[in-house]
């Protein structure tokens, strides 16, 4: 099968849900771990802090990738996420909600370091990094198994997302997440040199992939009885590869998180969940949902053209900020207890003489110029002008206002009056 | 196999209204708690990096702990803007399926180029803001320039969705769906779209600055007037006091571009029943089905101010019949509202900006700094009001003329259950960022012992 013009999009898509389940997942997962933080040899509160630390920098660019799936998809094909969007209201709007509750609880707690009622704040947290993984699994889980018929809410509104296919991918979204929180937080903590939590988030690892692990094998069992179509596909061609190397990479990583090499371990824990991703998308091929292939589904050539043009555009842009950005976070050049001694103050050198008349007889020409065109000119180009000008004039004025003013002549607060 | 959604629309088309409002009121309610933080998405990162520049020029270090300080706030308040924009693309989806399924592939591009903006914003603030003390003082400061124009560009590409739902065109209607779509020129060769830009853009710097303004306003009203709170008052109350009154040419750009295309809704923003010449202007009044009642009339200002014209004829709300017709009442209200507060907090911009410049000190009455803090809430008011007036004003459609908000709507039941979580949960995101925004300004100033409070 080539790949046609309808599915470069949906390459798109899938990558992006790759980087949204690697990336995000392990935020979500970090915040499972700040629920279940006892029990190892690092204390709790240690524990908490290095997770809500080590996602500091990065979170809102991971959460990002799902906002640019969700664009993506309604762009390139608009009918696939009228229907999804619409029968599976519930899942998607718990989602919603945990997605609130969870960056605004993550923002509250940043801001908390020893105040009272921290404790309430970290468990919405905790458990708000439950809920969203688990209700986009679902969503996965209705789309996969085919339950997401065409049409405006046409779906079952319930049954369609409550099944077992869907619930064992919800529980398998969370794990995989806790799973590459714990791997990518042992990395940070050997980074750091901090011994014991390294250990414990090694131990962690070792057991958050072997349950990830067991609950794959167990959704394979579950999806063999509950969408037929599903398991042939997974079981099939390229399915199986994608399964074969999930299951490699897995594996891989207990070994190399159990010899502690936890750079590469790092990318073969990545490798492990989006083969997952791919998987899926290999087995459901061509169908997107429920008779209705990507052909079908796909926008004109036009608009798939344009989301085509837009994304590489944008991946031009998106392709050396990642990198730089992942390249500052894992060599610790954000981290927050790395030294300062990049900043020594000069010493205040007076500002320089402003030719503040020249300046000012600019702001007023600007406005006047501005004003004019834009309120009594009809030609665009004339507009245009007038609008700039104003820009011109706001830059100018600003500059102007924010001079250094003469401290003698300040007013007094009243309370200072006396 | 396309159109089955639009089929499916229409057999099921007669939407219960009081479900369809709740829909509405869903959106609405969402785009509220989003819109503000859009703000300062446009103007915060300017703000800071103007304080920034200024350390780096002159070697003040009052600009660089302002810079650092408003930093922590712009962090913790795009994070709130990321999920309640997310919330956004969600209920775009849930609330409005049958107009996502049909006519995404024309408008989409818009927001597959905001996403990207969004990813250099998230990228860069988080270099930025974790970035303090850690990178180089220079390549600090560059790596918080794409925040700040990632901002402008992410409002620029949604709002060229706006303007094309407003005037829509770059596609063919086929059983009720687009088709031969030409999204580039649909969007951006939109020429309904620059005005809203540009008064969205001035907006971003008017809320911005008068509710960060308005912080310090209250500190010199509590006493607390050092070299930090001058200072800070001075570049955020600047920026405000300067979009204001250009704020009020924009506007009347944008209402001569709705006088020129939406005609309908320049008659309901005015309340105008009848196609009039020579068209009088209501202040205030009440809009009762055929005229203004009880409104201050000034005759042939609204020719005058459309047409640029006394005598020029005004199409009323008769040229189109009554299921075509916005609800006036509100339209007018939100209207003039906007019109009213905008008109105050541009004559705040001009009596700070008299003072500044003529006698190069800042206002010392308590009255002025009384004035900054309440224009901060009503900035936000007059926001919400511009946005009521456009949105509510485009009503019975959701696309202009090809698609009405009745068609749009979702099948799916439960909106109410919805629409009451979201209230909850968002009254609870107000009180933490209430409680966000307290705390920050409890956290001690980093160059205390440098005697910035006394300067």
């Amino acid at each position: 099968m080539a790949i046609g013009m309808a599915e470069i999009p949906m390459a798109f898509i899938l990558a992006g849900l790759a980087a949204y389940t690697v990336l995000a997942g392990a935020d979500f997962g970090a915040g499972l771990w700040t629920l279940l933080a006892g029990g190892g040899p690092a204390s709790r509160a240690k524990i908490r802090d290095h997770a809500r630390h080590a996602m500091g920098p990065v979170w809102e660019a991971n959460h990002v990738w799902l906002i640019f799936v969700l664009v993506v998809c309604w762009t390139a094909y608009p009918v696939v996420f009228g229907s999804i969007m619409s029968t599976l209201a519930i899942p998607v709007f718990l989602a919603a909600v945990g997605i609130i509750l969870r960056g605004a609880s993550y923002a509250l707690r940043g801001q908390l370091e020893a105040a009272r009622g921290q404790h309430p704040i970290e468990n919405v947290f905790a458990l708000s990094s439950i809920l969203t993984p688990f209700a986009l699994g679902t969503v996965v889980g209705a789309i996969a198994s085919g339950r997401v018929p065409v049409g405006n809410a046409a779906g079952d509104p319930v049954t369609s997302w409550l099944n077992p296919t869907s619930v064992v991918i919800g529980g398998l979204a969370v794990a995989t997440g806790g799973y590459l929180a714990a791997v990518y937080l042992a990395a940070d903590a050997h980074r750091l040199g901090e011994r014991t939590l390294e250990v414990d988030f090694r131990a962690r690892a070792l057991g958050s992939g072997l349950c990830a692990g067991g609950l794959a094998l167990a959704a394979l069992a579950v999806v063999r009885s509950d969408a037929a179509a599903l398991f042939h596909g997974l079981t099939s061609d390229g399915g199986i590869a994608a399964v074969g190397v999930s299951a490699a990479a897995g594996l891989t990583t207990l070994f190399l998180v159990w010899r502690r090499r936890f750079g590469p371990a790092r990318a073969s824990a990545a490798l492990a969940v989006a083969a997952i991703v791919a998987g899926w998308a290999l087995a459901q091929r061509p169908r997107v949902l429920p008779g209705l292939t990507i052909d079908q589904a796909a926008a004109s050539r036009s608009s798939l053209l344009a989301t085509i043009i837009a994304v590489a555009c944008g991946a031009i842009l998106l392709v050396p900020s990642l990198l730089l950005l992942f390249r500052l976070v894992l060599r610790g050049h954000l981290d927050p207890a790395a030294a300062p001694g990049a900043t020594v103050p000069a010493a205040p050198h007076a500002p320089r003489k402003r030719q503040t008349h020249l300046l000012a007889a600019f702001a007023a020409a600007t406005f006047l110029v501005g004003t004019g065109a834009t309120v009594l000119a009809d030609a665009g180009w004339a507009r245009a002008l007038g609008v700039i000008c104003l820009f011109a004039c706001a830059l100018s004025t600003f500059a102007l206002v924010t001079a250094e003013p003469d401290p003698s002549r300040e007013a007094m607060p009243p309370r200072n009056r006396g | 196999m396309t159109a089955l959604l639009a089929t499916a629309g229409g057999a099921l088309a007669s939407v219960d209204q009081d479900y369809l409002l709740q829909a509405r009121q869903m959106q609405a309610l969402s785009l509220a708690v989003h819109i503000p933080l859009v703000c300062f998405g446009i103007a915060f990162p300017a703000m800071v990096l103007f304080c920034e520049w200024r350390y780096l020029r002159t070697g003040d270090t009052l600009f660089r702990v302002l810079a650092r300080r408003w930093s922590k706030v712009m962090l913790a308040l795009f994070a709130v803007g990321v999920v309640t924009g997310t919330i956004l693309s969600f209920e775009f989806g849930l609330l409005w399926p049958a107009f996502m399924a049909n006519f995404a592939n024309v408008f989409g591009l818009g927001f597959t180029l905001e996403g990207f903006s969004f990813f250099i914003e998230a990228i860069f603030i988080g270099i930025y803001v974790y970035g303090w003390d850690r990178l180089p003082p220079r390549l600090h400061f560059l790596s918080g320039i794409p925040v700040a124009i990632a901002g402008v560009t992410g409002s620029l590409f949604v709002i060229s969705v706006n303007g094309w739902m407003n005037h829509p065109g770059g596609f063919t209607l086929q059983e009720g769906r687009a088709v031969n779509e030409h999204p580039w020129s649909a969007l951006f060769g939109n020429s309904f779209f620059w005005h809203e830009f540009a008064h969205m853009y001035f907006a971003g710097y008017i809320v911005a600055g008068f509710l960060v303004a308005g912080a310090y306003a209250w500190a010199f009203l509590r006493g607390r007037w050092g070299r930090y709170e001058r200072t800070a008052l001075t570049v955020a109350l600047s920026a405000a006091a300067i979009a204001a009154p250009l704020q009020v040419v924009i506007g009347d750009w944008a209402a001569r571009e709705v006088a020129s295309a939406q005609p309908t809704k320049l008659a309901a923003l005015e309340g105008l029943g009848q196609t009039t010449q020579g068209a009088p202007e209501h202040l205030l009044g009440w809009y009762n089905g055929h005229d203004v009642v009880y409104g201050i009339e000034i005759p042939r200002l609204l020719s005058l101010l459309a047409f640029h014209d006394p005598n020029a004829t005004v199409q009323g709300l008769n040229a189109v019949p009554i299921s075509d017709q916005p609800p006036v009442n509100v339209v007018r209200f939100s209207f003039q509202t906007m019109v009213g507060i905008g008109t105050l907090l541009a004559l705040i911009g001009v009596v700070y900006l008299y003072i500044r410049l003529r006698h190069r000190r800042l206002p010392g009455s308590p009255w002025f700094y009384r004035a900054v803090v309440l224009a901060g809430p009503l900035s936000v008011i007059a926001l919400w009001a511009g946005w009521t007036t456009t949105e509510v004003g485009r009503q019975p459609w959701i696309i202009y003329h090809v698609m009405r908000t009745t068609d749009a709507v979702t099948e799916a039941r439960g909106i109410p259950v919805g629409y009451g979580t979201l209230i909850v949960v968002y009254l609870a995101l107000a009180a933490g960022v209430a409680w966000l925004l307290r705390r920050f300004s409890r956290v001690p100033l980093e160059g205390d012992q440098d005697g910035y409070r006394d300067g």
